[in-house]
C-alpha cells in the first residue's frame, strides 16, 4: 500500500514540476517577445519604414538599413545557393557513402558548428583585409554565405534524398544522362525543399549581427555598389541599444527585426509542412 | 530550349550589370573611420554636407581612434578620426584639431557626490578606493566603468586621470559611451567617464577639485580634463577630402559641434 | 556528351570540396595571425595567465576561459532541467493538436537574433539582480539566465524529437510491466533516448560557448578572473568583441590567437556531438 502511494506520490510530483518548468520556459520567451512588440510596434509606420536615419539615428526611420540588411541577406543567398545545391547533388548523385563524401560532411558539419565570431574574424582579415575588399556589402555577403552555407546543404540533401529512385529510373530508362535527369527531373522536384532551406538561411542571416559588424562595417548611408559598407538592421538595433541615442528607435528597430525574422521562419514552416504532405 | 537560353542570357546581363555598376569602387565618396566617440559628430557633420552636396557620399565607420590610425595608412579609409593626441609613431601623418572635448566624470544623479579631485578619482578607478564612504558618499561599494582598451576616450582618460596607475581589472568595460552613460544612470553606486557633449539630464558631471565642466571653463582653462578631436590624413588634404575639411571647419560645421556639446575651435 | 558528364562531375566534386575549403581557410587565416603571438607569449602563460591588459603587453587569457566556463555551466544548469522538462511536455503531456501548434513556435523562438535577447537581458534581468543580489547586475548569473533561455529551444526540439523516435513499444511495454507514466519517462524513455538527449546538450553547449553579442551587452566584461556568480566577468568570445574594433599589432593577434583557442574548444565539443549523434543513427 506504501509502495503504491510512493510511486504516484513521485508521479504527481514530477508532472507538477515538468508544468511548471515548461509553461515557465514558453513563457518567458513569449514574455521577451512581447515586451520588445509592445515598445516597439507603436514606432513602426510607414514612414519609420521608408524614411532615412537622421541625426545619427535620433530622427528618420531605418530605410537605409532594410536596404543593406536585403543587399547583404541576398548577395549571401547568391554565393552559397548554387555552391551548397551543387554539393548536394554531389553527395546524392555522384558518390556513395565513401572516404570523400566523409570527409566532405565532416566539414560541413564543423563548418555548422563555428560559432559567428569566428566567421566576423575570419572575413575581417580575409574578405575586408587579404583581398582589399574593404568593409562592405561583398565582405559581409561572402561571409553570411560561408555560414549558412552548412543549412543549405543539409536542406538540400534532405530534398533530393526524398525523391524516389523510380524518378531517376524512369529518366535514365528514357535515354536521359545523368546530369539531364539532375537538372530536368531531380532539381525541379527538390526545389520546395531546397527553397525552404534558402528561406531558413535568409532568417538567419537576417539577425546576423557579430560576423557583420566587422565585414560589413556600420555606415547609414544609402549603398551605392556592393563595396559600400552598410549597416544591417540588427547591427543598427544593436548600435542604437548601445549608444542610447534613442531608446524608442531601438524598440522599433526591434520589433521590426522580429517581426521579418518571425514571418520568415513561419512561410518556412509553412513551405516545409505543404512540401512534406505533398511528398507523403 | 531557346527559353532557357534566353534566362541565361537575361541572367548573364544582368550580373554584368550589377559587376559593372558594382565595381565603382573608387569613385564612391569618403570614408572616415576612427574613434568611436568622434564618430556620432563626424555623421552629423557628413549628414549637413550631404544635404548641401547631394552628389557626395561621406561614410563614416567606428572602430577606435587607433584602427583609424591604420585604416588611412591602408587606403581603407580617407580621414582617421583621432579622439587623442598623436603618438610619437604617428607623427609622420597630418592632422587637424576639429573640436575640442572634455571628458567628464559622471555619477548617479542621487549620489551626494559632487566634487572630487583628480587624485581621488585616480585612486577609484585604480582600484585602491572602494568604497563611496571614503569619499563623502554613503557606504556603498563603488562600481567602476571603464571604456575599453583601445578606446581613444580610455587613453584619454589614462594619460590625463591614472597617470601611471593601472585602471582596476575589476572594472566593468563597456565599448560604447552611452553604454556607460545609460548603466551610471541606472546604478546608484557607478562612476564612469564619458565625452561632455554625451551627458545628458540622466546623469551628474563631477566638478573637478571645485571646477565644473563648463565651456566657459574648458576655454579659460580651468578644467583640464580636455582632449582634441582630430581628423587625421595620409597627406595633405585635396579634393572631396579637403571640401568635407573646409566644411568641418566652417562656421556652418563648428556651430553644429558647438549645439552638440563640443567646444568649437574656429571662434567668430 | 560523355565528356560533358564527366566535366561536369568534376566541377562538381570542386564545388562539393567548398565547404572544405572554406573551413581550411578560416583555419589557415585565424591561426596565422593568432600563432605569432602564442608563440611570443608562450602557451602557457597565454593560458594560465590571469592578466589581460594589452596596453602593456600582458596577455594572459585564464579570466576569460574561466569566464566562458562558468556562463555556460550556469546556462547548461538552467537550460537542461528546464529544456527537457518541456521537451518531456510537449511529448507526452499535451495534446497533439496543442503540440503541432507549440512546436514551431519554439522553432521561432530559436531564430529571434541574440541581440533582442541581449538587449531584453540588459533590461529586465540586470536591474533585478542588482536590486535585490546586489552588485553591479552585470554579471555571470545574468549572462547565464540569458544564455539558458537562448538554448532552451534547441535542447528542446533535439530532445523532443529523439524521445518521439523512440520505438512506441517501449512505452507501451514499461505500462504493461505496471510502471507508472512518470516512471515510464523516466527510467524508460529517457535513458533509452539519451544519446539524443545528450547531443541536443552538447549543441546547446556549443551555441551558449560560441554566443558573443548578448554577452557583450550582459556580463559587464570586466578582466579580473570571477570569483562568484554576482561578479563581472569576459568570455572568450566577448574578449574578441568587445576589443576587435580597435586592436592593431599585438593587441590584434592576440585575439586571433583567442580565436584559436575558441576555436580549439568548439571542434572538441562539435567532434564529441557529430560522434554522439552517429552513434544514435546506427
Amino acid at each position: 500500500m506504501r509502495f503504491y502511494q510512493s510511486r504516484y506520490l513521485t508521479q504527481g510530483l514530477a508532472k507538477i514540476l515538468i508544468w511548471v518548468a515548461s509553461l515557465f520556459s514558453i513563457a518567458v520567451m513569449i514574455l521577451i517577445l512581447i515586451q520588445i512588440l509592445s515598445e516597439g510596434i507603436p514606432v513602426i509606420s510607414l514612414n519609420f519604414l521608408l524614411d532615412h536615419p537622421r541625426s545619427m539615428g535620433r530622427e528618420g526611420g531605418i530605410f537605409s538599413t532594410i536596404i543593406g540588411t536585403a543587399a547583404l541577406t541576398g548577395l549571401a543567398i547568391i554565393f552559397a545557393t548554387p555552391l551548397g545545391v551543387g554539393t548536394a547533388i554531389f553527395l546524392r548523385e555522384y558518390t556513395r557513402e565513401s572516404r570523400v563524401s566523409r570527409i566532405i560532411r565532416f566539414g560541413t558539419d564543423c563548418l555548422a558548428g563555428i560559432p559567428s565570431i569566428i566567421f566576423g574574424l575570419f572575413g575581417f582579415i580575409f574578405f575586408v583585409i587579404y583581398l582589399n575588399l574593404g568593409w562592405s556589402i561583398l565582405s559581409g555577403g561572402l561571409t553570411l554565405a560561408s555560414m549558412i552555407l552548412p543549412t543549405i546543404i543539409c536542406t538540400a540533401e534532405e530534398a533530393i534524398k526524398a525523391i524516389p529512385y523510380s524518378y531517376r529510373e524512369v529518366s535514365y530508362s528514357l535515354g536521359g544522362t545523368k546530369w539531364q535527369t539532375i537538372t530536368r527531373t531531380i532539381l525541379p522536384n527538390a526545389l520546395p525543399g531546397i527553397f525552404t532551406g534558402v528561406i531558413l538561411s535568409v532568417g538567419r542571416s537576417i539577425g546576423e549581427t557579430a560576423a557583420v559588424i566587422l565585414t560589413a562595417g556600420s555606415s547609414l548611408v544609402m549603398p551605392t555598389s556592393i563595396f559600400s559598407p552598410i549597416r544591417t538592421m540588427a547591427v543598427h538595433f544593436y548600435i542604437l541599444a548601445r549608444e542610447g541615442v534613442s531608446m524608442e528607435m531601438a524598440y522599433g528597430t526591434g520589433a521590426v527585426l522580429i517581426i521579418m525574422v518571425l514571418l520568415v521562419n513561419t512561410i518556412a514552416n509553412l513551405l516545409l509542412n505543404r512540401y512534406i504532405r505533398q511528398r507523403t | 530550349m531557346d527559353k532557357k537560353y534566353k534566362i541565361q542570357n537575361i541572367l548573364i546581363l544582368f550580373l554584368l550589370f550589377i559587376l559593372i555598376n558594382g565595381c565603382q569602387k573608387q569613385k564612391a565618396g569618403i570614408t572616415l573611420a576612427g574613434s568611436n566617440s568622434i564618430t556620432p559628430f563626424a555623421e552629423l557633420l557628413a549628414e549637413e554636407y550631404m544635404l548641401i552636396n547631394p552628389q557626395s557620399r561621406i561614410h563614416v565607420q567606428d572602430g577606435g581612434s587607433t584602427a583609424g590610425i591604420v585604416a588611412i595608412r591602408n587606403n581603407a579609409a580617407h580621414i582617421g578620426m583621432c579622439s587623442r593626441p598623436l603618438s610619437p609613431t604617428e607623427r609622420d601623418l597630418h592632422s587637424v584639431i576639429i573640436a575640442k572635448d572634455a571628458i567628464a566624470i559622471i555619477v548617479h544623479p542621487k549620489n551626494p557626490v559632487e566634487d572630487l579631485s583628480i587624485s581621488q578619482i585616480r585612486l577609484i578607478f585604480s582600484g585602491k578606493i572602494r568604497n563611496w564612504r571614503e569619499v563623502g558618499g554613503l557606504s556603498n561599494p563603488i562600481v567602476v566603468i571603464t571604456r575599453e582598451e583601445g578606446s581613444g576616450t580610455r587613453d584619454s582618460f589614462q594619460k590625463m586621470v591614472m597617470g601611471k596607475d593601472e585602471i582596476t581589472l575589476e572594472a566593468l568595460v563597456q565599448d560604447a559611451s552611452g553604454t556607460i552613460r545609460q548603466l551610471v544612470a541606472d546604478d546608484p553606486n557607478a562612476i564612469g567617464y564619458i565625452s561632455l557633449g554625451l551627458v545628458n539630464e540622466k546623469v551628474k558631471p563631477l566638478k573637478i577639485a571645485g571646477v565644473e565642466p563648463t565651456f566657459k571653463n574648458i576655454e579659460n582653462g580651468k578644467y583640464t580634463l580636455v582632449r582634441p578631436f582630430l581628423f587625421v590624413f595620409k597627406c595633405e588634404p585635396e579634393g572631396e577630402v579637403k571640401t568635407f575639411l573646409d566644411f568641418v571647419l566652417s562656421k556652418r560645421g563648428q556651430q553644429l559641434l558647438a549645439k552638440e556639446g563640443l567646444v568649437p575651435v574656429i571662434q567668430e | 556528351m560523355e565528356i560533358k558528364e564527366k566535366v561536369i562531375e568534376k566541377i562538381l566534386l570542386i564545388i562539393a570540396f567548398s565547404t572544405i575549403l572554406i573551413l581550411a581557410l578560416i583555419a589557415f587565416f585565424i591561426f596565422e595571425q593568432g600563432s605569432s603571438l602564442i608563440w611570443k607569449v608562450g602557451l602557457k602563460n597565454f593560458i594560465l595567465g590571469d592578466r589581460w591588459v594589452p596596453s602593456k603587453g600582458e596577455f594572459g587569457i585564464l579570466p576569460m576561459i574561466v569566464g566562458s566556463f562558468w556562463v555556460t555551466f550556469g546556462a547548461l544548469i538552467l537550460g537542461i532541467p528546464l529544456g527537457l522538462s518541456s521537451a518531456i511536455f510537449l511529448c507526452e503531456w499535451i495534446p497533439p493538436m496543442v503540440a503541432m501548434f507549440l512546436r514551431p513556435a519554439i522553432h521561432l523562438l530559436a531564430a529571434i537574433p541574440s541581440v533582442i535577447y541581449g538587449f531584453w537581458g540588459l533590461i529586465t534581468i540586470v536591474p533585478i539582480i542588482r536590486n535585490y543580489l546586489g552588485g553591479p547586475g552585470l554579471s555571470i548569473l545574468s549572462g547565464s539566465i540569458i544564455l539558458g533561455i537562448m538554448i532552451l529551444p534547441t535542447i528542446i526540439s533535439i530532445s523532443e524529437d529523439s524521445l518521439k523516435a523512440l520505438p512506441p513499444s517501449y512505452k507501451a511495454g514499461a505500462l504493461a510491466l505496471g510502471a507508472t507514466h512518470w516512471q515510464t519517462i523516466w527510467r524508460v524513455l529517457i535513458p533509452a533516448a539519451r544519446s539524443g538527449i545528450l547531443a541536443s546538450i552538447i549543441l546547446g553547449m556549443g551555441r551558449a560557448i560560441g554566443e558573443t553579442m548578448a554577452m557583450i551587452m550582459i556580463l559587464g566584461n570586466a578582466v579580473k578572473m570571477p570569483s562568484s556568480f554576482l561578479d563581472s566577468a569576459r568570455t572568450l568570445t566577448t574578449n574578441i568583441g568587445i576589443e576587435m574594433g580597435y586592436s592593431t599589432g599585438d593587441h590584434r593577434q592576440a585575439l586571433f590567437a583567442t580565436g584559436i583557442i575558441l576555436f580549439f574548444i568548439i571542434m572538441i565539443l562539435n567532434s564529441l556531438a557529430i560522434i554522439i549523434s552517429r552513434r544514435r543513427t546506427r
